[in-house]
Protein backbone atom coordinates (compact mmCIF):
# COMPACT_ATOMS: atom_id res chain seq x y z
CA UNK A 1 0.00 0.00 0.00
CA UNK A 2 3.16 2.25 0.96
CA UNK A 3 4.79 1.51 -2.63
CA UNK A 4 1.78 2.35 -4.08
CA UNK A 5 1.10 5.69 -2.76
CA UNK A 6 4.93 6.54 -2.76
CA UNK A 7 4.69 6.12 -6.72
CA UNK A 8 1.92 8.25 -6.89
CA UNK A 9 3.79 10.81 -5.28
CA UNK A 10 6.69 10.39 -7.19
CA UNK A 11 5.07 10.45 -10.57
CA UNK A 12 3.15 13.38 -9.07
CA UNK A 13 6.68 15.23 -8.64
CA UNK A 14 7.40 14.81 -11.84
CA UNK A 15 4.85 15.87 -13.70
CA UNK A 16 4.54 19.33 -11.17
CA UNK A 17 8.36 19.42 -12.16
CA UNK A 18 8.10 19.31 -15.98
CA UNK A 19 5.38 21.80 -15.57
CA UNK A 20 7.78 24.06 -13.71
CA UNK A 21 10.28 23.94 -16.33
CA UNK A 22 7.59 24.78 -18.90
CA UNK A 23 6.37 28.06 -16.86
CA UNK A 24 9.88 28.82 -15.75
CA UNK A 25 11.07 28.81 -19.63
CA UNK A 26 8.54 31.42 -20.32
CA UNK A 27 9.12 33.80 -17.44
CA UNK A 28 12.51 33.43 -18.79
CA UNK A 29 11.94 34.81 -22.48
CA UNK A 30 9.99 37.26 -20.92
CA UNK A 31 12.37 38.72 -18.42
CA UNK A 32 14.89 38.58 -20.88
CA UNK A 33 14.07 40.00 -23.58
CA UNK A 34 12.26 42.81 -21.08
CA UNK A 35 15.35 43.51 -19.24
CA UNK A 36 17.93 43.69 -22.40
CA UNK A 37 15.00 44.83 -24.59
CA UNK A 38 14.41 47.78 -22.18
CA UNK A 39 17.72 49.28 -21.80
CA UNK A 40 18.22 50.85 -25.53
CA UNK A 41 14.25 51.33 -25.97
CA UNK A 42 13.88 55.10 -26.65
CA UNK A 43 11.46 56.97 -28.79
CA UNK A 44 13.82 57.55 -31.38
CA UNK A 45 14.24 53.22 -31.49
CA UNK A 46 10.63 53.36 -32.49
CA UNK A 47 10.04 56.57 -34.38
CA UNK A 48 13.08 56.54 -36.43
CA UNK A 49 14.89 54.79 -39.19
CA UNK A 50 18.69 54.06 -39.22
CA UNK A 51 20.83 56.49 -39.54
CA UNK A 52 24.32 56.87 -41.20
CA UNK A 53 26.82 54.51 -39.27
CA UNK A 54 23.74 52.87 -37.21
CA UNK A 55 24.98 49.54 -37.70
CA UNK A 56 28.29 50.51 -35.86
CA UNK A 57 26.20 51.98 -32.59
CA UNK A 58 25.21 55.34 -34.08
CA UNK A 59 21.79 57.46 -34.14
CA UNK A 60 18.51 56.31 -35.62
CA UNK A 61 16.10 53.54 -34.83
CA UNK A 62 14.22 50.44 -36.41
CA UNK A 63 10.68 52.64 -37.64
CA UNK A 64 12.03 50.97 -41.27
CA UNK A 65 11.23 47.34 -39.28
CA UNK A 66 8.28 48.02 -37.60
CA UNK A 67 6.33 49.62 -40.11
CA UNK A 68 7.97 46.91 -42.74
CA UNK A 69 6.30 44.55 -40.60
CA UNK A 70 3.22 46.07 -40.56
CA UNK A 71 2.76 46.69 -44.16
CA UNK A 72 3.71 42.90 -44.61
CA UNK A 73 1.06 41.63 -42.58
CA UNK A 74 -1.33 43.61 -43.17
CA UNK A 75 -1.34 42.81 -47.16
CA UNK A 76 -0.43 39.28 -46.29
CA UNK A 77 -3.33 39.34 -43.75
CA UNK A 78 -5.98 40.52 -46.66
CA UNK A 79 -5.02 38.42 -49.33
CA UNK A 80 -5.03 35.17 -46.90
CA UNK A 81 -8.30 36.09 -45.68
CA UNK A 82 -10.48 36.58 -49.62
CA UNK A 83 -8.64 32.99 -50.11
CA UNK A 84 -9.18 31.52 -46.69
CA UNK A 85 -12.78 32.08 -45.80
CA UNK A 86 -14.52 31.10 -48.95
CA UNK A 87 -12.53 27.77 -48.97
CA UNK A 88 -13.60 27.13 -45.14
CA UNK A 89 -17.07 27.74 -45.90
CA UNK A 90 -16.78 25.85 -49.03
CA UNK A 91 -16.05 22.63 -47.17
CA UNK A 92 -18.94 22.80 -45.39
CA UNK A 93 -20.98 19.40 -46.00
CA UNK A 94 -23.75 21.04 -48.34
CA UNK A 95 -21.40 22.48 -50.70
CA UNK A 96 -18.39 19.26 -50.74
CA UNK A 97 -18.67 15.85 -50.65
CA UNK A 98 -17.15 13.96 -47.59
CA UNK A 99 -14.12 12.47 -49.89
CA UNK A 100 -12.94 15.64 -51.29
CA UNK A 101 -13.62 17.44 -47.97
CA UNK A 102 -11.63 15.12 -46.33
CA UNK A 103 -8.52 15.80 -48.73
CA UNK A 104 -8.84 19.30 -48.57
CA UNK A 105 -8.08 19.24 -44.97
CA UNK A 106 -5.30 16.97 -45.21
CA UNK A 107 -3.75 19.11 -48.06
CA UNK A 108 -4.08 22.10 -45.05
CA UNK A 109 -2.85 19.97 -42.38
CA UNK A 110 0.12 18.99 -45.07
CA UNK A 111 0.52 23.07 -45.92
CA UNK A 112 0.56 24.25 -42.19
CA UNK A 113 2.84 21.74 -41.39
CA UNK A 114 5.24 22.75 -44.28
CA UNK A 115 8.83 24.62 -42.61
CA UNK A 116 8.61 28.61 -43.79
CA UNK A 117 11.66 28.20 -45.35
CA UNK A 118 10.44 25.75 -47.87
CA UNK A 119 7.40 28.90 -47.95
CA UNK A 120 10.73 31.15 -48.43
CA UNK A 121 12.58 29.00 -51.45
CA UNK A 122 9.22 28.54 -52.86
CA UNK A 123 8.09 32.50 -53.18
CA UNK A 124 11.75 32.88 -54.64
CA UNK A 125 11.32 30.70 -57.08
CA UNK A 126 7.96 32.33 -58.35
CA UNK A 127 9.79 35.59 -57.88
CA UNK A 128 12.28 34.62 -60.33
CA UNK A 129 10.08 33.30 -62.50
CA UNK A 130 7.79 36.80 -62.64
CA UNK A 131 11.09 39.34 -62.66
CA UNK A 132 10.43 40.29 -59.40
CA UNK A 133 13.23 41.70 -56.75
CA UNK A 134 13.22 41.19 -53.49
CA UNK A 135 10.35 43.72 -52.22
CA UNK A 136 7.17 44.04 -50.26
CA UNK A 137 4.83 42.58 -52.88
CA UNK A 138 7.45 39.43 -52.86
CA UNK A 139 7.17 39.13 -49.04
CA UNK A 140 3.27 39.71 -48.93
CA UNK A 141 2.88 37.00 -51.43
CA UNK A 142 4.43 34.52 -49.25
CA UNK A 143 3.69 35.72 -46.29
CA UNK A 144 -0.09 34.86 -47.40
CA UNK A 145 0.81 31.24 -49.05
CA UNK A 146 1.94 31.26 -44.94
CA UNK A 147 -1.26 32.46 -43.30
CA UNK A 148 -3.60 30.78 -45.79
CA UNK A 149 -3.81 26.96 -44.04
CA UNK A 150 -3.54 28.43 -40.38
CA UNK A 151 -6.51 30.74 -41.17
CA UNK A 152 -8.42 28.14 -43.34
CA UNK A 153 -8.12 25.01 -40.56
CA UNK A 154 -8.82 27.49 -37.75
CA UNK A 155 -12.01 29.00 -39.66
CA UNK A 156 -12.89 25.53 -40.63
CA UNK A 157 -13.10 24.29 -37.31
CA UNK A 158 -15.70 27.38 -35.81
CA UNK A 159 -17.92 26.68 -38.79
CA UNK A 160 -17.71 23.04 -38.55
CA UNK A 161 -19.02 23.78 -34.75
CA UNK A 162 -22.24 25.48 -36.03
CA UNK A 163 -25.03 23.14 -35.21
CA UNK A 164 -26.64 21.77 -38.28
CA UNK A 165 -30.01 21.84 -36.88
CA UNK A 166 -30.01 25.88 -36.70
CA UNK A 167 -29.10 25.75 -40.70
CA UNK A 168 -31.77 22.84 -40.99
CA UNK A 169 -34.33 25.40 -39.48
CA UNK A 170 -33.12 28.78 -42.28
CA UNK A 171 -33.54 25.46 -44.67
CA UNK A 172 -36.93 24.96 -43.51
CA UNK A 173 -38.18 28.44 -43.87
CA UNK A 174 -36.75 28.61 -47.87
CA UNK A 175 -33.63 30.37 -47.74
CA UNK A 176 -30.66 28.74 -50.03
CA UNK A 177 -27.20 27.72 -48.86
CA UNK A 178 -25.64 30.83 -49.80
CA UNK A 179 -28.07 32.77 -47.64
CA UNK A 180 -28.04 30.53 -45.06
CA UNK A 181 -24.46 30.71 -44.97
CA UNK A 182 -24.39 34.40 -44.58
CA UNK A 183 -27.21 35.04 -42.26
CA UNK A 184 -26.60 32.38 -39.79
CA UNK A 185 -23.03 30.22 -40.54
CA UNK A 186 -21.14 32.89 -40.65
CA UNK A 187 -22.75 34.89 -38.03
CA UNK A 188 -22.18 32.00 -35.70
CA UNK A 189 -18.78 31.40 -36.77
CA UNK A 190 -17.71 35.16 -36.09
CA UNK A 191 -15.40 34.66 -32.95
CA UNK A 192 -14.21 31.31 -34.63
CA UNK A 193 -13.32 33.34 -37.66
CA UNK A 194 -11.71 36.56 -35.98
CA UNK A 195 -9.57 34.02 -33.56
CA UNK A 196 -8.44 32.22 -36.67
CA UNK A 197 -7.53 35.69 -38.70
CA UNK A 198 -5.59 36.74 -35.31
CA UNK A 199 -3.58 33.49 -35.06
CA UNK A 200 -2.96 33.58 -38.77
CA UNK A 201 -1.44 37.34 -37.88
CA UNK A 202 0.44 36.43 -34.71
CA UNK A 203 2.49 33.51 -37.28
CA UNK A 204 2.67 35.71 -39.86
CA UNK A 205 4.32 39.13 -38.05
CA UNK A 206 6.90 36.54 -36.22
CA UNK A 207 7.84 34.75 -39.28
CA UNK A 208 11.68 35.36 -40.24
CA UNK A 209 12.39 32.44 -42.83
CA UNK A 210 9.94 32.51 -45.11
CA UNK A 211 10.76 36.92 -46.28
CA UNK A 212 14.39 36.17 -45.77
CA UNK A 213 14.97 36.06 -49.49
CA UNK A 214 11.11 37.39 -50.84
CA UNK A 215 11.07 40.74 -48.90
CA UNK A 216 14.81 41.77 -48.84
CA UNK A 217 15.88 44.37 -45.98
CA UNK A 218 16.53 48.30 -46.28
CA UNK A 219 16.85 51.32 -44.12
CA UNK A 220 13.74 52.99 -45.99
CA UNK A 221 10.39 52.78 -45.48
CA UNK A 222 9.19 51.80 -48.73
CA UNK A 223 7.53 53.90 -50.94
CA UNK A 224 5.66 51.38 -53.62
CA UNK A 225 4.86 47.61 -53.72
CA UNK A 226 8.28 46.92 -55.42
CA UNK A 227 10.38 48.34 -53.21
CA UNK A 228 12.46 46.39 -50.58
CA UNK A 229 11.32 46.05 -46.90
CA UNK A 230 12.44 45.73 -43.58
CA UNK A 231 10.49 43.46 -41.05
CA UNK A 232 11.03 42.82 -37.47
CA UNK A 233 12.25 39.69 -37.30
CA UNK A 234 14.84 40.00 -39.47
CA UNK A 235 15.81 43.06 -37.18
CA UNK A 236 16.03 41.15 -34.80
CA UNK A 237 18.39 38.26 -36.62
CA UNK A 238 20.81 40.77 -38.38
CA UNK A 239 21.04 42.57 -35.55
CA UNK A 240 22.32 39.99 -33.24
CA UNK A 241 24.71 38.98 -35.72
CA UNK A 242 26.90 41.77 -35.61
CA UNK A 243 30.04 42.20 -33.48
CA UNK A 244 28.69 45.82 -31.66
CA UNK A 245 27.68 45.61 -28.70
CA UNK A 246 25.47 48.37 -28.63
CA UNK A 247 23.77 46.92 -32.15
CA UNK A 248 23.40 43.47 -30.13
CA UNK A 249 21.40 45.18 -26.93
CA UNK A 250 19.12 46.74 -30.05
CA UNK A 251 18.52 43.43 -31.07
CA UNK A 252 16.60 42.85 -27.84
CA UNK A 253 15.28 45.81 -28.32
CA UNK A 254 13.47 44.77 -31.56
CA UNK A 255 12.26 41.40 -29.92
CA UNK A 256 11.08 43.69 -27.42
CA UNK A 257 8.73 45.17 -29.49
CA UNK A 258 7.78 41.88 -31.60
CA UNK A 259 7.25 39.97 -28.55
CA UNK A 260 4.79 42.98 -27.05
CA UNK A 261 3.26 42.87 -30.76
CA UNK A 262 2.79 39.24 -30.46
CA UNK A 263 1.25 38.71 -26.81
CA UNK A 264 -1.16 41.81 -27.49
CA UNK A 265 -2.43 39.48 -30.66
CA UNK A 266 -2.86 36.30 -28.73
CA UNK A 267 -4.50 38.21 -25.80
CA UNK A 268 -6.36 40.24 -28.30
CA UNK A 269 -7.53 36.75 -29.68
CA UNK A 270 -8.42 35.25 -26.58
CA UNK A 271 -10.55 38.38 -25.80
CA UNK A 272 -12.14 38.74 -29.03
CA UNK A 273 -13.33 34.92 -28.62
CA UNK A 274 -14.84 35.41 -25.17
CA UNK A 275 -16.78 38.62 -25.95
CA UNK A 276 -18.26 37.50 -29.20
CA UNK A 277 -19.02 33.63 -28.33
CA UNK A 278 -22.33 35.63 -25.89
CA UNK A 279 -24.56 36.11 -28.32
CA UNK A 280 -23.45 32.11 -30.07
CA UNK A 281 -26.40 29.24 -29.94
CA UNK A 282 -24.15 26.08 -29.02
CA UNK B 1 -34.50 32.86 -60.16
CA UNK B 2 -32.00 35.74 -58.80
CA UNK B 3 -31.26 34.12 -55.42
CA UNK B 4 -30.67 30.84 -56.77
CA UNK B 5 -27.97 32.29 -59.31
CA UNK B 6 -26.10 33.90 -56.25
CA UNK B 7 -26.41 30.79 -54.74
CA UNK B 8 -24.90 29.24 -58.10
CA UNK B 9 -21.97 31.83 -58.19
CA UNK B 10 -21.02 31.43 -54.67
CA UNK B 11 -21.04 27.67 -54.95
CA UNK B 12 -18.54 27.77 -58.26
CA UNK B 13 -16.50 30.96 -56.25
CA UNK B 14 -15.80 28.61 -53.32
CA UNK B 15 -15.08 25.42 -55.64
CA UNK B 16 -12.31 27.62 -57.48
CA UNK B 17 -10.75 28.77 -54.08
CA UNK B 18 -10.57 25.18 -52.85
CA UNK B 19 -9.03 23.85 -56.23
CA UNK B 20 -6.37 26.34 -55.38
CA UNK B 21 -5.45 25.38 -52.23
CA UNK B 22 -5.17 21.53 -52.92
CA UNK B 23 -3.28 23.00 -56.19
CA UNK B 24 -1.15 25.04 -54.03
CA UNK B 25 0.61 22.00 -52.03
CA UNK B 26 1.24 20.40 -55.72
CA UNK B 27 2.17 23.82 -57.10
CA UNK B 28 5.01 24.10 -54.36
CA UNK B 29 6.01 20.39 -55.06
CA UNK B 30 6.52 20.42 -58.48
CA UNK B 31 7.87 23.98 -58.31
CA UNK B 32 10.72 22.55 -56.14
CA UNK B 33 11.45 19.34 -57.80
CA UNK B 34 11.02 21.22 -61.46
CA UNK B 35 14.01 23.55 -59.94
CA UNK B 36 16.13 20.54 -58.08
CA UNK B 37 16.11 18.27 -61.15
CA UNK B 38 19.22 19.65 -62.75
CA UNK B 39 21.02 18.67 -59.80
CA UNK B 40 20.75 14.84 -60.45
CA UNK B 41 21.78 14.93 -64.17
CA UNK B 42 25.58 15.94 -62.83
CA UNK B 43 25.48 14.37 -59.13
CA UNK B 44 23.78 10.65 -58.59
CA UNK B 45 20.94 10.80 -56.01
CA UNK B 46 23.18 8.56 -53.73
CA UNK B 47 26.19 10.59 -53.74
CA UNK B 48 23.51 14.35 -53.22
CA UNK B 49 22.13 12.21 -50.30
CA UNK B 50 25.28 10.20 -48.55
CA UNK B 51 28.74 11.92 -49.86
CA UNK B 52 30.23 14.27 -47.05
CA UNK B 53 31.59 16.23 -49.68
CA UNK B 54 30.14 19.92 -50.25
CA UNK B 55 32.02 22.05 -52.20
CA UNK B 56 29.63 24.31 -54.73
CA UNK B 57 32.92 25.53 -56.31
CA UNK B 58 34.02 22.74 -57.41
CA UNK B 59 30.48 21.50 -58.20
CA UNK B 60 30.52 18.67 -55.22
CA UNK B 61 27.75 18.96 -53.41
CA UNK B 62 26.74 16.00 -50.40
CA UNK B 63 23.89 16.96 -48.58
CA UNK B 64 25.25 14.05 -46.01
CA UNK B 65 26.23 16.18 -43.22
CA UNK B 66 23.43 18.87 -43.41
CA UNK B 67 20.98 15.72 -43.13
CA UNK B 68 23.01 14.34 -40.76
CA UNK B 69 22.85 17.31 -38.39
CA UNK B 70 19.12 17.87 -38.82
CA UNK B 71 18.53 14.87 -37.79
CA UNK B 72 20.75 14.59 -34.74
CA UNK B 73 19.74 18.27 -33.81
CA UNK B 74 15.78 17.18 -33.97
CA UNK B 75 15.95 13.60 -32.52
CA UNK B 76 18.23 15.60 -28.97
CA UNK B 77 15.80 18.14 -28.88
CA UNK B 78 12.88 15.26 -29.32
CA UNK B 79 14.81 13.13 -26.47
CA UNK B 80 14.52 16.22 -24.20
CA UNK B 81 10.73 17.46 -24.83
CA UNK B 82 9.04 13.89 -24.91
CA UNK B 83 9.19 13.73 -21.10
CA UNK B 84 8.26 17.00 -20.49
CA UNK B 85 5.86 17.12 -22.31
CA UNK B 86 4.35 13.21 -21.57
CA UNK B 87 4.41 14.62 -17.59
CA UNK B 88 2.71 18.10 -18.05
CA UNK B 89 0.14 17.11 -20.45
CA UNK B 90 -0.78 14.21 -17.96
CA UNK B 91 -0.80 16.61 -15.03
CA UNK B 92 -3.03 19.19 -17.37
CA UNK B 93 -5.28 16.67 -18.33
CA UNK B 94 -5.99 14.53 -15.57
CA UNK B 95 -5.08 16.35 -12.35
CA UNK B 96 -5.20 19.95 -12.82
CA UNK B 97 -8.69 22.04 -11.96
CA UNK B 98 -10.02 23.60 -14.38
CA UNK B 99 -9.50 26.86 -13.98
CA UNK B 100 -5.55 25.92 -13.28
CA UNK B 101 -5.99 23.90 -16.82
CA UNK B 102 -7.38 26.84 -18.74
CA UNK B 103 -4.73 29.59 -17.35
CA UNK B 104 -2.01 27.01 -18.46
CA UNK B 105 -3.39 26.39 -21.56
CA UNK B 106 -3.24 30.32 -22.15
CA UNK B 107 0.72 29.96 -21.27
CA UNK B 108 1.04 27.50 -23.42
CA UNK B 109 -0.47 29.17 -26.10
CA UNK B 110 1.49 31.91 -26.00
CA UNK B 111 4.89 29.82 -25.58
CA UNK B 112 3.85 28.51 -28.69
CA UNK B 113 3.20 31.71 -30.54
CA UNK B 114 6.74 33.40 -29.61
CA UNK B 115 8.69 34.01 -32.71
CA UNK B 116 11.32 31.56 -33.81
CA UNK B 117 14.10 34.88 -33.89
CA UNK B 118 13.31 35.54 -29.87
CA UNK B 119 13.79 31.55 -29.23
CA UNK B 120 17.04 32.27 -30.94
CA UNK B 121 17.73 35.70 -29.54
CA UNK B 122 17.50 33.85 -25.90
CA UNK B 123 19.46 31.18 -26.64
CA UNK B 124 22.18 32.94 -27.61
CA UNK B 125 22.08 34.83 -24.28
CA UNK B 126 21.79 32.14 -22.19
CA UNK B 127 22.29 28.32 -23.67
CA UNK B 128 25.24 28.78 -25.86
CA UNK B 129 27.66 30.13 -22.47
CA UNK B 130 25.63 27.48 -20.78
CA UNK B 131 26.30 24.70 -23.07
CA UNK B 132 29.97 26.54 -23.04
CA UNK B 133 30.21 25.56 -19.40
CA UNK B 134 29.23 22.66 -19.07
CA UNK B 135 31.79 21.74 -22.54
CA UNK B 136 34.48 23.17 -20.11
CA UNK B 137 33.49 21.65 -17.18
CA UNK B 138 33.64 17.98 -18.95
CA UNK B 139 36.63 19.01 -20.38
CA UNK B 140 35.63 19.19 -23.89
CA UNK B 141 36.57 22.65 -26.11
CA UNK B 142 33.68 23.75 -27.45
CA UNK B 143 32.64 27.43 -28.15
CA UNK B 144 29.16 26.53 -27.04
CA UNK B 145 27.85 27.20 -30.30
CA UNK B 146 26.66 22.96 -30.67
CA UNK B 147 24.45 20.57 -31.63
CA UNK B 148 23.45 20.72 -27.79
CA UNK B 149 22.60 24.12 -28.11
CA UNK B 150 20.51 23.85 -30.83
CA UNK B 151 18.85 20.68 -29.44
CA UNK B 152 17.88 22.50 -26.13
CA UNK B 153 16.22 25.94 -27.96
CA UNK B 154 14.43 23.70 -30.39
CA UNK B 155 13.55 21.20 -26.97
CA UNK B 156 11.90 24.54 -25.86
CA UNK B 157 10.15 25.46 -28.97
CA UNK B 158 8.47 22.38 -29.20
CA UNK B 159 7.31 21.43 -25.85
CA UNK B 160 4.24 23.89 -26.03
CA UNK B 161 3.58 23.14 -29.62
CA UNK B 162 3.37 19.18 -28.24
CA UNK B 163 1.61 20.10 -24.91
CA UNK B 164 -1.34 21.55 -26.45
CA UNK B 165 -2.20 18.51 -29.01
CA UNK B 166 -1.46 15.66 -26.09
CA UNK B 167 -3.82 17.54 -23.66
CA UNK B 168 -6.03 17.85 -26.49
CA UNK B 169 -5.57 14.27 -27.18
CA UNK B 170 -6.23 12.63 -22.96
CA UNK B 171 -9.45 14.66 -22.83
CA UNK B 172 -10.49 13.02 -25.79
CA UNK B 173 -10.92 9.65 -23.81
CA UNK B 174 -14.17 9.07 -21.88
CA UNK B 175 -14.42 9.36 -18.36
CA UNK B 176 -16.23 5.79 -17.73
CA UNK B 177 -12.22 4.40 -18.86
CA UNK B 178 -11.35 5.97 -15.89
CA UNK B 179 -13.99 5.45 -13.45
CA UNK B 180 -13.80 1.50 -13.95
CA UNK B 181 -10.03 1.42 -12.49
CA UNK B 182 -10.70 3.52 -9.96
CA UNK B 183 -13.46 1.34 -8.86
CA UNK B 184 -11.35 -1.28 -8.96
CA UNK B 185 -9.23 0.52 -5.88
CA UNK B 186 -6.53 1.87 -8.47
CA UNK B 187 -4.53 4.78 -7.96
CA UNK B 188 -4.91 8.06 -9.99
CA UNK B 189 -1.51 7.25 -11.35
CA UNK B 190 -2.37 3.72 -11.93
CA UNK B 191 -5.24 4.58 -13.45
CA UNK B 192 -3.08 6.82 -15.81
CA UNK B 193 -0.09 4.64 -16.28
CA UNK B 194 -2.60 1.38 -17.03
CA UNK B 195 -5.68 2.64 -18.57
CA UNK B 196 -5.57 6.60 -19.95
CA UNK B 197 -2.17 5.93 -21.51
CA UNK B 198 -2.74 2.56 -23.25
CA UNK B 199 -6.15 4.77 -24.58
CA UNK B 200 -4.08 7.20 -25.74
CA UNK B 201 -1.34 6.09 -26.88
CA UNK B 202 -1.58 6.30 -30.62
CA UNK B 203 -2.84 9.74 -30.26
CA UNK B 204 0.24 10.67 -28.15
CA UNK B 205 2.47 9.15 -30.45
CA UNK B 206 0.90 11.72 -33.43
CA UNK B 207 1.14 14.25 -31.15
CA UNK B 208 5.44 13.37 -30.88
CA UNK B 209 5.63 12.98 -34.74
CA UNK B 210 3.46 16.23 -35.25
CA UNK B 211 6.07 17.87 -32.53
CA UNK B 212 9.01 15.81 -35.09
CA UNK B 213 7.82 17.66 -38.18
CA UNK B 214 7.86 21.15 -36.65
CA UNK B 215 11.52 20.36 -34.99
CA UNK B 216 12.76 19.38 -38.15
CA UNK B 217 12.02 22.13 -40.65
CA UNK B 218 12.57 24.70 -37.86
CA UNK B 219 15.19 27.33 -39.46
CA UNK B 220 16.05 30.91 -37.49
CA UNK B 221 16.75 29.57 -33.96
CA UNK B 222 18.75 26.72 -34.97
CA UNK B 223 20.34 28.46 -37.22
CA UNK B 224 21.42 30.92 -34.88
CA UNK B 225 22.95 28.82 -31.95
CA UNK B 226 24.26 25.12 -33.75
CA UNK B 227 27.29 26.80 -35.57
CA UNK B 228 26.83 26.11 -38.82
CA UNK B 229 30.16 24.18 -40.11
CA UNK B 230 29.69 21.92 -42.95
CA UNK B 231 30.66 18.68 -41.26
CA UNK B 232 28.78 15.89 -39.47
CA UNK B 233 28.58 16.22 -36.31
CA UNK B 234 30.41 13.48 -33.80
CA UNK B 235 29.49 14.74 -30.37
CA UNK B 236 27.01 17.03 -29.23
CA UNK B 237 29.15 19.39 -28.35
CA UNK B 238 30.52 19.84 -32.14
CA UNK B 239 28.95 22.36 -34.56
CA UNK B 240 26.58 21.49 -36.53
CA UNK B 241 24.73 22.42 -39.89
CA UNK B 242 21.38 21.70 -40.89
CA UNK B 243 19.53 21.67 -43.75
CA UNK B 244 17.15 24.61 -43.35
CA UNK B 245 20.26 26.74 -41.92
CA UNK B 246 21.78 25.45 -45.13
CA UNK B 247 19.00 27.13 -47.23
CA UNK B 248 18.67 30.14 -45.49
CA UNK B 249 22.56 31.12 -45.08
CA UNK B 250 23.33 30.54 -48.74
CA UNK B 251 20.09 31.10 -50.53
CA UNK B 252 20.67 35.14 -51.06
CA UNK B 253 24.50 34.64 -52.93
CA UNK B 254 23.61 31.46 -55.20
CA UNK B 255 23.27 32.97 -58.79
CA UNK B 256 27.05 32.56 -59.05
CA UNK B 257 27.54 29.22 -59.36
CA UNK B 258 26.01 27.55 -61.22
CA UNK B 259 23.89 24.25 -59.90
CA UNK B 260 23.97 25.37 -56.49
CA UNK B 261 20.76 26.76 -56.28
CA UNK B 262 19.20 23.02 -57.32
CA UNK B 263 21.40 21.59 -54.89
CA UNK B 264 19.46 24.22 -51.94
CA UNK B 265 16.19 23.55 -54.01
CA UNK B 266 16.71 19.45 -53.61
CA UNK B 267 17.53 20.63 -49.99
CA UNK B 268 14.29 22.59 -49.59
CA UNK B 269 12.95 19.36 -51.59
CA UNK B 270 13.44 16.70 -48.46
CA UNK B 271 12.76 18.79 -45.83
CA UNK B 272 8.70 19.44 -47.37
CA UNK B 273 8.78 15.50 -48.09
CA UNK B 274 9.73 13.82 -44.66
CA UNK B 275 7.48 16.77 -43.24
CA UNK B 276 4.31 16.16 -45.58
CA UNK B 277 4.98 12.23 -44.41
CA UNK B 278 5.39 12.99 -41.03
CA UNK B 279 1.93 15.29 -40.70
CA UNK B 280 0.44 12.68 -42.88
CA UNK B 281 1.25 9.78 -40.49
CA UNK B 282 0.48 12.02 -37.27
CA UNK B 283 -3.16 13.45 -39.47
CA UNK B 284 -4.26 9.39 -39.98
CA UNK B 285 -3.46 8.58 -36.17
CA UNK B 286 -5.11 11.15 -35.19
CA UNK B 287 -8.51 11.50 -37.01
CA UNK B 288 -8.69 7.97 -36.41
CA UNK B 289 -8.51 8.81 -32.45
CA UNK B 290 -12.62 9.73 -32.30
CA UNK B 291 -13.84 6.11 -32.15
CA UNK B 292 -13.07 3.93 -28.69
CA UNK B 293 -15.28 0.90 -29.71
CA UNK B 294 -12.63 -1.84 -28.66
Amino acid sequence: MNRRKLEENFFKFLMALSLGLVFLALAGIILIVLIKGLSSLSWSMIFETPKGGYYLGGEGGIANAIVGSLYLVAGATVLALIISLPVALALQKEYLGKRFADITRLVLDILWGTPSIVYGAFGFVVMVWLGLRASLLGGIIVLTLLMIPIMTRAMDEAVRLVPYELKEMAYAMGTTRFETTLAVVLRQAFPGVCTGVILAVGRGIGDAASILFTAGYTDEIPRSLFDPVASLPLAVFFQSGTPVPEVQARAFTAALILLVIVLVINIVARLLGWRFSKNIVR
Amino acid sequence: MKRRFKDIVAFASGRLFLIFVNALALLIFCGLLLKAAPILQTVSLTDLLFSSVWHPMKHQFGLFPFIVSTLAVTLLAMLMAIPVCLFASIYLAEYASRRFREVSRLIIDILAGIPSVIYGLCGILVIVPFVAVVGEYLGVSTTGYSLLAGGLVLAVMVIPFIIAISVEVLRMIPGPFRESALALGATKWETVKYVVLKKAAKGLVAAVVLGFARAFGETMAVLMVVGNVAQAPSSIFDPAYPLPALIANNYGEVMSIPLYDAALMSAALILMTVVALFSLTAHYALSRLGDHND
